[in-house]
């Protein structure tokens, strides 16, 4: 039977070490409702979301209640909208209305993000998949609650580097359609590579073709759960201080498989599955900068925090693995900067560089998120930064993205604010020699020999 | 069976069990097991309570059980015990 000492620990690692569950995303397929009149697409894209999505917000907050657990967020993903718009959508405008149609569906669910406004063109781009991309500024900037993602590679087919120079591109225009607040669009706007079919955190959350007609996905979080147990390991050896992360990384998801199901039966929707991940919110005390400070590091971007980092990532996943039946997609620590007090001290006081967040994202889930770098950066730039983080990937067999936000009219030494847990960001400084000529070679570059396993 | 798990963490005062079991029995939940200790000056009080007799919608309870803690300066909570089975056992 469970005892005192037990409950006391639950409710302290909710109450003030903020355990909670981070999102409960609702994945639903537009597969079938494609049609060749746009009016009719948007109709039925808002029917079946609406259809599938009334009881989402309401069920998740009667779990929060009974478990006694918070659930941050309620989400809705959906099928890239590149694939089933092909019919109805000849130009950027059209897809412009999907965009709208999505926001209109979210907010009508009570839902705060709507994923999957998205394109995968890992190895080609078709002329509807180009046509969504080069709508995404418009849609982003006339829109509050749609995300958008691209996927430019993978270690499968290589590298598009067509695609990965045409979004150094949107990235910028995507800054500029929204200088009014921030360039916040960016915010909204992820480029994959190796991108998970059921990722359940925003902004780069879509549901896969690979995935059934709908279904529930759960991220965990619990940074300061993880933080504050290992301040009772000061000193210890690593065998220690990874036996517990690995506990503790256990506990907290086993808060997001119970979640999970009781989400799956309340809602008649099948569950898909739990990713295993340290989601850190501007707080202070929900922070991954600060588990990696706790392991010995005087800041985080001393010598040494890849190593912590990948330690972190690795046990994390070890002790989740075993907490959840299924385990997807992008399950580990994340490194976003402007959504993580302790890094966003880290970048102020000096000690971490985008260079060094390049080589943490080797060894962690995901890659350079939440970056505010200087308005005036080059497109091409911007692509070269995406091209590096998706060679990473690529050769490493792992999800890999960038979220960078080049805000117009600031540079470095200024900060800025995105507001709620998008957070502020210092402006940080970019390599500024130009790589203009080798992104503007075009074409692919070809899977890595290790991809060829049949 | 639906088993909850009521908390009482707070300043020790007179009547709190009673004020708590009074309201689970006039709402038919039936308490299995009662364990309580006094953390550095804070009464704190773990109940095990089964719940399936009683026609209270879950979430009204919840509420209900907080407002008599804000009414006596404790806090109460009441969450469904699988969130501490699920967490502590395998």
């Amino acid at each position: 039977m469970i005892n005192i000492f037990e409950v006391n620990e639950t409710n302290k690692m909710i109450e003030q070490e903020k355990l909670d569950v981070r999102t409960i995303t609702l994945g639903i397929s537009l597969l079938d409702c494609g049609d060749s009149d746009l009016n009719s697409l948007n109709h039925n894209i808002y029917d079946k979301i609406t259809r599938l999505a009334k009881d989402l917000v309401s069920t998740g907050k009667e779990i929060e209640l009974e478990y006694g657990i918070p659930i941050v967020n309620k989400r809705i993903s959906v099928t890239p909208v590149a694939l089933i718009a092909g019919k109805a959508c000849t130009s950027p405008d059209d897809f412009v209305s999907i965009a709208r149609t999505l926001d209109r569906a979210a907010q009508d669910m009570g839902v705060n993000f709507i994923g999957g406004y998205s394109a995968i063109v890992s190895k080609g781009m078709t002329h509807t998949d180009e046509n969504l991309i080069r709508s995404i500024p418009k849609a982003l900037s006339t829109t509050e609650r749609v995300c958008s993602s691209v996927n430019i590679g993978s270690t499968k087919t290589g590298i598009n580097m067509d695609a990965v120079k045409l979004m150094g591109q949107i990235v910028k225009e995507t800054a500029e359609a929204t200088k009014e607040n921030n360039s916040l669009g960016c915010a909204k706007l992820v480029v994959f590579c190796n991108a998970p079919d059921d990722n359940p955190f925003m902004a780069g959350a879509f549901h896969g073709v690979s995935e059934a007609d709908a279904v529930i996905n759960v991220g965990v979080s619990g940074p300061g759960v993880v933080k504050h147990a290992l301040e009772g390991v000061r000193g210890e050896d690593f065998e220690v201080l990874c036996e517990t992360v690995k506990k503790t990384a256990f506990k907290v998801t086993r808060v997001g498989q119970l979640v999970a199901q009781a989400a799956s039966v309340r809602l008649g929707i099948p569950f898909g599955i739990v990713d295993l991940s340290l989601a850190p919110t501007p707080s202070v005390g929900d922070s991954v900068a600060e588990i990696l400070e706790e392991m010995g590091l005087e800041s985080v971007g001393a010598p040494g925090t890849t190593a912590a980092l990948a330690l972190l990532n690795d046990q994390v996943k070890k002790g989740g693995v075993m907490a959840s039946s299924f385990v997807g997609g992008l399950s580990g620590a994340f490194i976003p900067v402007s959504e993580d007090q302790g890094m966003i001290d880290a970048v102020n006081r000096g000690s971490l560089t985008i260079e060094k967040l390049e080589a943490m994202t080797c060894v962690c889930s995901v890659g350079l998120d939440m970056i505010a770098i200087p308005g005036n950066t080059p497109a091409s730039t911007i692509s070269g930064i995406i091209a590096d983080e998706a060679a990473i990937g690529m050769i490493n067999q792992k999800t890999t993205a960038v979220r960078l936000i080049p805000v117009v009219g600031k540079d470095v030494g200024d900060t800025v604010e995105f507001g709620g847990l998008l957070g502020y960001a210092p402006v940080q400084p970019v390599n500024k020699f130009s790589c203009s000529d080798f992104i503007n070679r075009g074409g692919r570059i070809p899977a890595p020999i290790h991809s060829f396993r049949n | 069976m639906n088993k909850s798990i009521i908390t009482v963490v707070g300043k020790d005062t007179v009547g709190i069990i009673a004020k708590v079991c009074t309201y689970l029995a006039d709402n038919q939940v039936n308490v299995e097991d009662i364990s309580q200790t006094i953390v550095q000056d804070y009464f704190n009080m773990m109940m095990i309570v089964d719940t399936g007799r009683s026609s209270k919608p879950y979430s009204e309870m919840v509420t209900d059980l907080e407002r008599i803690g804000d009414e006596i300066g404790v806090r109460i909570r009441c969450q469904r015990e699988d969130i501490f089975e699920k967490m502590h056992r395998i």
